[in-house]
């Protein structure tokens, strides 16, 4: 895979268009009704037909993600290197960030819904939290992570916690922080749609999820699908990008 | 320089990993301290650094205990910060006291150990022996009056070893440092020390004292290197350590 990247991505996009065909052509020769199965072909038209409409539904899911990314990445990290700095702080802290390990958070959502006003923030506050856990815990193994050498000399040249936190345990930290904000970025696109999902209602900027129910309401399954394709390449989309990101971080790491 | 009495250590779980080690460290002296792995060598260079605490015993300086900085400590591995330029590694214990000019001081001190050229490299592109010299200078870059170096050549070919070996003989000479030596390896041992302390496991002890070579004496051919090593390969078959 590594040797032959341009083939691989070749064989990736082949099996893509097979399986396209595949599904075209089943549909047709087993005449499945639309309603349950639409065609490829339908899927497309659905989309041509409204595409202003769902991206901007697209836009507003995303901008949901993006924002609870952030702010699950900033909470995350800062509760982490807090940890790390004191033993007061892991000894405080650690009970709750097990009870929000093992809580599925996505039920936490319609609470939330309750108690946050604005719609919007009520959906970010929602991802926040289901995006929230991978990057702390990632983070929180990196900066225990770092070579026991490494702090050794730092205590022998007198450091202060402080600069053993900054100049060496979030540096070493990296690398997990960056697999874990990988796997909230995916998180983060879920906790979007379970928002939009939970909050059921089309406000202004209404998401693709919130597109997918209307849709499932008036029978519109090409719509669907097409609202569902969409999510499926935003999601690839983050995965694609926060992977860049790591390549770019680590080049010195070697 | 420093007085080892009585020193013992033993760990949480039970593990006596030192146990009645009495020694004399003395200015300019070039120790080894020589045993098999789980001899307590480490804990031993550890306890010296002031990183451990003894269980029992004491440890006492003369003159005045050393500030931070005054000891250098060289590990196994050279347990570089991968994300940081050669010159960075080696200004570590400058930037972390605080001290000025780091930048002009790394930079003389990777000159030290012949790395003059590569301030800006990346620990990933360096060798083994190359990263283990920017370890090295690290450790030298506070001028320490005190160098431990816990089997820093253990992990290097032979022929790279040799060349370290020598360019860390005439390091310490010219810095006049006193060094602790680690090794597992009788050769090492005859060739570089001043004074050999072998050590035996279970508990980790001080089992003999064995005179090494003079300064403008060392060699690793002639009949005196040969007599250190059959001398050391006696001590050690008479210590039967088991397998
Ligand atoms: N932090 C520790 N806790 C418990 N046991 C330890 C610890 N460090 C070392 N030991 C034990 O103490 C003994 C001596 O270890 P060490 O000093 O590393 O030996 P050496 O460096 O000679 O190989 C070993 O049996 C080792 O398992
Ligand atoms: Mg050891």
């Amino acid at each position: 895979m590594t040797v032959w990247p341009r083939g691989s991505t070749l064989a990736g996009i082949v099996s893509f268009c097979a399986a396209l065909g595949l599904w075209q052509a089943v549909v047709a020769l087993a005449h499945v009704p639309p309603y349950l199965v639409p065609s490829p072909v339908e899927v497309a038209a659905a989309f041509a037909a409204d595409a202003p409409g769902l991206l901007g539904a697209l836009l507003a899911t995303l901008s949901v993600t993006v924002t609870a990314l952030l702010l699950a990445t900033l909470c995350g990290t800062l509760l982490a290197a807090l940890m790390s700095a004191s033993r007061w702080a892991t000894a405080a802290l650690a009970p709750w960030t097990v009870i929000l390990q093992v809580t599925p958070v996505v039920a936490v959502a319609p609470l939330i819904i309750v108690w946050v006003g604005d719609p919007f923030a009520a959906m970010v506050v929602c991802a926040t939290v289901v995006a929230f856990f991978p990057v702390f815990s990632n983070t929180a193994s990196g900066l225990a992570a770092t070579p026991p050498e490494l702090l050794d000399l730092f205590r022998l040249n007198g450091a202060t916690r402080l600069q053993e936190v900054f100049l060496v345990r979030l540096p070493a930290a990296i690398p997990y922080f960056l697999a874990g904000l990988r796997v909230s970025g995916g998180l983060a696109l879920v906790g979007a749609v379970v928002a939009e999902f939970v909050t059921g209602s089309g406000g202004i900027a209404s998401g693709l999820a919130f597109r997918i129910l209307e849709a499932g309401y008036r029978l519109q399954t090409a719509r669907m699908f097409a609202a569902l394709a969409l999510l499926s390449a935003a999601g690839l989309a983050i995965n694609l990008a926060l992977g860049w990101l790591s390549r770019l971080m680590l080049r010195r790491y070697g | 320089m420093m007085e080892l009495s009585g020193v013992g250590k033993r760990f949480a779980d039970g593990t006596e990993a030192l146990a009645d080690v009495n020694l004399k460290l003395a200015a300019r002296d070039f120790l080894v301290l020589l045993g098999p792995s789980g001899c307590g060598k480490s804990t031993l260079l550890r306890l010296m650094a002031g990183l451990d605490r003894p269980s029992a015993g004491r440890l006492r300086w003369s003159g005045l205990p050393p500030s931070a900085g005054e000891i250098g400590y060289v590990f196994q591995d050279p347990t570089l910060m991968p994300w940081a330029s050669a010159w960075r590694n080696v200004a570590l214990p400058l930037r972390l006291r605080g001290t000025p000019d780091a930048r002009a001081r790394a930079a003389e001190a990777l000159a030290l150990v012949g790395l003059a050229e590569c301030a800006e490299a990346l620990p990933r592109t360096l060798s083994g022996g190359m990263r283990m010299r920017v370890s090295i200078a690290r450790a030298l870059v506070t001028r320490p009056r005190l160098l431990l170096m816990d089997e820093p050549f253990a992990a290097l070919d032979e022929f790279t070893r040799h060349r370290l070996q020598d360019e860390c003989l005439a390091l310490t000479d010219r810095l006049a440092c006193t060094t602790v030596f680690v090794t597992h390896s009788l050769y090492e041992a005859a060739y570089l020390a001043s004074r050999v302390l072998l050590m035996a496991p279970r508990p980790g002890r001080i089992v003999a004292e064995l005179p090494g070579t003079l300064p403008d004496l060392r060699s690793r051919t002639g009949r005196a290197f040969n007599a250190r090593v059959a001398a050391l390969s006696a001590a050690v078959q008479d210590l039967h350590v088991p397998a």
